[in-house]
């Protein structure tokens, strides 16, 4: 892909993703954000910030499936990034509308509602993730330590999930789908590097 | 008439849809004329699609001393448009969707266990055994939201008269129609059905539980549990079955569906109490419903406010322990 594609597919890709906080910023001026807009609000920040986080590790299994998909990579870091911005939405949502900035209020929860404990460290792991998300990190890192550090994004999602499963009651089962989106993301991830492994291994015993 | 099969059914005879559904048109017209009494802002959310298949009638009510006074009544759109009746689907707007295919007439309750001897009461009979009275409640659900209803219905302690029960009758059971065809839903929620709830029998006796059969001046729409329902103010939202079609007056607490499902989260009395909080959030606020998002945010009341009729019931009794 050439690279005012690129450029091109950027400008294009950016507002894509500002389109579901639009969405809510349109429904909170029409008053339109329905019966209970503080739990409006959250569901879609939160919704969105695991569709981000999901879509941005799909970015390397699918590049994989074919050389002519390498420029997808140059979109993660930003997809990356916007799954930081709506899960900072999110926990602003709590920190403002739920908890009304009362610290004392919100370490008692930390501490005692696993589901937002869950919550807290799937949003420390994005944290440290978009801090060291500019090339310079990279270099100051070390590719080797860097890509180390960003395996985190599976943390993340592993813990986002899991806090999306604490959240809903007893009975129901509505986390079911980006339950299995993220088990495929991290089984291609599993058999592609053991494939590679085999590879490497038959590349071995042939030399 | 004896039950044919379907096959036998000449195709002349099945309605269509296309009819079905101008006849619906029809009702809800007719109904919103009916209402048009009722101001012209409710008028539209009568009048409006979503709430046109649902065809209520309007109820004459007397003015009643429990009704609470100094709060304003949520709007009659969100009340029917924002519920929680799993047995039409989780979602919130799913009760307004799909609640169409309940049919609530023919419809009766059911009266057994610990009484003198078992009776049926026709819905019409149950509405007309007492004046309507119009109630104004704060709602409160567990899952720290709330609203202000204007609820039409008389104290259940009325129709406990009428089913003469024994005095080894310790607690009452609600029990909510399940009916796979009419809701499907509840095959994908997994919970015990038939919804079951449960009150102490001092509790049942107390001036406030209120046998519902309407709001907003007229019968139940049907996600809000029509034709038939409990409402307890000064409990979570769940305690309020809808939908009844069994009373039982039992010797022993009775099974309540939530409680069985998650027994840490869910107690049998789940009074309001804004010092106990749910494991899973605090109950010190709630998000009072159709307000602005900023200002969503108000504090719990004991006992939902209601704490001078209800707080004797429950001396001497450890809340923390009993939630």
């Amino acid at each position: 892909m050439s690279r005012r594609l690129l450029v091109a597919l950027k400008f294009v890709v950016f507002p894509a993703c500002m389109v579901p906080l639009g969405v809510l910023v349109y429904q909170g001026f029409t008053n339109t954000l329905g019966p209970d807009p503080v739990a409006t609000i959250t569901h879609a920040t939160g919704f969105w910030t695991l569709y981000f986080l999901l879509i941005s590790l799909a970015i390397t299994p699918v590049r994989r499936l074919s050389s002519r998909l390498v420029w997808l990579i140059r979109f993660r870091r930003m997809l990356g990034l916007f799954a930081f911005f709506y899960a900072t939405l999110h926990l602003t949502t709590y920190v403002w509308l739920f908890s009304g900035f009362d610290a004392h209020e919100m370490a008692h929860d930390i501490g005692k509602r696993p589901f937002i404990t869950m919550g807290m460290l799937g949003y420390a792991c994005l944290f440290a993730l978009a801090a060291t998300s500019t090339a310079w990190s990279i270099r100051k890192l070390g590719g080797r330590r860097w890509t180390m550090l960003h395996r985190l994004a599976y943390v993340a999602a592993a813990a986002g999930v899991i806090h999306y499963w604490w959240i809903v009651k007893t009975g129901v089962r509505t986390p079911w789908k980006v339950t299995v989106v993220l088990a495929v993301l991290l089984l291609a991830r599993a058999v592609w590097s053991a494939k590679e492994t085999l590879r490497k291994r038959k590349v071995a015993v042939a030399a | 008439m004896p039950i044919r099969k379907p096959s036998d059914i000449p195709s002349s005879e099945i309605t269509t849809k296309s009819d079905y559904m101008d006849r619906r048109k029809f009702m809800a017209a007719a109904a919103a004329v009916g209402v048009a009494a009722l101001g012209a802002d409710r008028l539209e959310n009568i009048a409006s699609p979503r709430e046109a298949v649902h065809a209520t009638e309007k109820l004459a009510t007397v003015p009643s001393k429990y009704s609470t006074t100094g709060v304003t009544p949520t709007s009659f759109e969100d009340i029917t448009t924002y519920n929680n009746f799993y047995e039409f689907g989780t979602g919130k707007a799913d009760p307004s969707r799909n609640a169409w295919r309940l049919k609530t007439s023919p419809w009766s309750v059911k009266v057994e266990g610990e009484v003198k001897s078992k009776k049926e009461f026709d819905i019409d009979a149950l509405m007309k055994m007492h004046p309507l009275e119009e109630r104004v409640y704060r709602h409160r659900c567990v899952e720290a939201w709330s609203m202000v209803i204007p609820w039409i219905g008389y104290s259940f302690s009325e129709f406990i008269k009428q089913c003469e029960p024994l005095s080894s009758a310790r607690y009452v059971q609600f029990i909510s129609l399940e009916n796979m065809k009419e809701e499907p839903w509840i095959a994908s929620v997994n919970l015990d059905w038939p919804y079951s709830e449960g009150l102490r029998m001092d509790e049942a006796m107390n001036p406030l539980t209120l046998f519902t059969f309407g709001l907003y001046g007229q019968t139940l729409p049907n996600q809000d549990g029509a034709p038939v329902r409990i409402v307890l103010p000064w409990k979570y939202g769940f305690k309020s079955a809808k939908s009844l079609v069994k009373i039982r007056f039992v010797k022993r607490q009775p099974r309540t569906t939530w409680n069985e499902s998650a027994p840490n989260e869910y107690g049998f009395y789940s009074n309001v109490n804004p010092n106990v909080d749910h494991p899973r959030w605090s109950q010190k606020y709630e998000r009072v419903i159709g307000a602005p998002f900023w200002k969503a945010r108000q504090p719990t009341l004991m006992f939902n406010g209601y704490g001078d009729q209800v707080a004797s019931m429950y001396t001497g009794m450890n809340l923390r322990k009993n939630f």
